[in-house]
């Protein structure tokens, strides 16, 4: 088909297959780390207040391809043989916590202010009112924003081809090695990448708009 | 203003000799940055009382009620709730807040809870109740207010007056010894204001002991034991409910007369 075999279409769809894993470790691991960022953001604890909002802000100023580099190089100089798999989901979880925090954040923030109040004239302790009150209306809130940065996480696994991470980028750039066909092949990958993250786009938009309407 | 029937005629209670008093303001400050907004409150609100405090807005009433369930610390004077001194070295807030219900203009129910839920959250998670008791208890708060039917309605699909009343029925729900009521009826439409104070003239009627800031001159006329006219962070004027056919101040003959 257009000059590439249907076993390197194949090839691709493999570097696809890759590029799904590490998003997945990316969102997973950003979830794990950048729920507690999101809370210490929001804590009324100087200490935690400060060391997170730093770390965020640390994150954010550094290209994620760079954050790879540091990741899979840095960590090989003290002696660890990390591959290329393991570097980049680090990275990517490095990546993600920080913007997700930042996003949930936010969420948390954007619950009104009464309903912390409401909860304190109840007697309920500040974890009791975390748990029961705030956080099942702060979820409700971050559903779109956080599919919506599924897709940014999904596209930026593409800098691991920097590392020599095996994805849907990296097996594209192979395969044009091999067959000197760059629009064919690029194209099929941006579809690809495309297939991948229009549904995610859309799944976020309808959560968005049944939000909207709730809260209308 | 809204002028409302009751089924219950409630009978002021003169205060008793040697009781203690459920709330109790001496020379009572409070600040907010450079703007003093309490400028030593005195006030005593007997076990049993109806105390409504008036006043125009920026006068300090709703900061005076909000001192007392310590959303607002004071930072002069003395303060005791309930026989807490809320200034005390050992108080602790939250048991005070066991015992003392609010309710606020905006209701503030939980939106992702069913009604029977916002009400017996706190049962639960403060008091321990189990699944059987707290939904018993759910169901005679509900039927307090006169909302048995709404247990499994969420709080967006009833009118404002239905979640004001589930307001209630969820600070009741604590069993409180005193109840605060915060302008509960100003966000609500003429209409609807009624069958909010219907409920809260029962519970005046059935003994609670009650401190509310409100505009409804006539309801405070009816159901206060102690109405007390705040003006320009002071206690301006306080006595009976009929004080406000005879005004003894320029201010609160102005207040009065002005219609709020």
């Amino acid at each position: 088909m257009l000059g590439v075999s249907i076993d390197q279409y194949g090839f691709l769809v493999q570097g696809a297959f890759w590029t799904i894993v590490l998003s997945l470790m990316g969102f997973v691991g950003g979830t794990i780390v950048g729920l507690p960022v999101a809370l210490a953001r929001i804590s009324r604890g100087w200490f935690l207040c400060r060391v997170s909002s730093a770390y965020v802000q640390f994150v954010q100023g550094i290209p994620l391809p760079v954050i790879m580099f540091v990741v899979y190089f840095g960590v090989s100089i003290y002696g660890f043989d990390v591959n290329a798999l393991v570097a980049a989901a680090i990275a990517m979880t490095l990546y993600s916590s920080a913007y997700l925090g930042e996003i949930w954040k936010g969420c948390i923030q954007a619950v009104p202010k009464t309903q912390w109040e409401a909860g304190e004239c109840l007697a309920l302790t500040s974890v009791q009112r975390f748990i029961y009150v705030i956080l099942p209306q702060a979820l409700r809130i971050a559903v779109p924003p956080t599919v919506g940065f599924l897709v940014q996480i999904v596209k930026n696994t593409s800098y691991s081809v920097v590392i020599g991470f095996f994805d849907l980028t990296y097996s594209a750039k192979i395969l044009n090695n091999a067959t000197f066909k760059p629009f064919v092949i690029f194209t099929a990958a941006a579809l690809i990448y495309f297939a991948i993250c229009f549904p995610l786009s859309r799944y976020a938009r309808r959560f968005e708009l049944r939000l909207h309407r709730r809260n209308a | 203003m809204t002028v409302i029937s009751m089924n219950s005629v409630h009978t002021p209670v003169a205060p008793q000799d040697g009781a203690q008093p459920m709330v109790s303001f001496r020379d009572v400050h409070k600040s907010f940055g450079a703007l003093e907004v309490l400028k030593g409150i005195d006030l005593d609100v007997m076990p049993g009382q109806v105390a409504a405090l008036i006043g125009r807005s920026g006068s300090g009433k709703s900061t005076a009620l909000r001192c007392i369930n310590g959303l607002e610390k004071i930072n002069g004077g003395e303060l005791t709730v309930c026989g807490r001194n809320l200034r005390a070295r050992d108080f602790e807030l939250r048991e005070l807040r066991k015992e003392v219900g609010i309710v606020f203009q905006s209701y503030n129910l939980f939106p992702h809870l069913t009604v029977e839920q916002n009400v017996t959250l706190a049962p639960r998670k403060v008091n321990g109740l189990d699944a059987a008791e707290s939904r018993a208890l759910a169901a005679e708060v509900l039927e307090q207010v006169g909302l048995s039917d709404k247990a499994l309605s969420y709080p967006e699909q009833l009118s404002g007056g239905q979640q004001q009343r589930v307001a209630i029925a969820r600070s009741l729900a604590m069993r409180p010894k005193l109840m605060l009521f915060d302008e509960v009826t100003s966000a609500l439409d003429p209409e609807l204001t009624g069958e909010v104070l219907r409920v809260i003239g029962k519970l005046a009627a059935g003994g609670m002991t009650m401190v509310l800031v409100t505009h409804e001159m006539a309801f405070a006329r009816q159901v206060a034991d102690l109405v007390v006219y705040m003006h320009q962070g002071r206690v301006w004027e306080a006595g009976k409910g009929t004080m406000l056919d005879d005004p003894q101040t320029v201010e609160l003959r102005q207040f009065v007369g002005s219609g709020l």
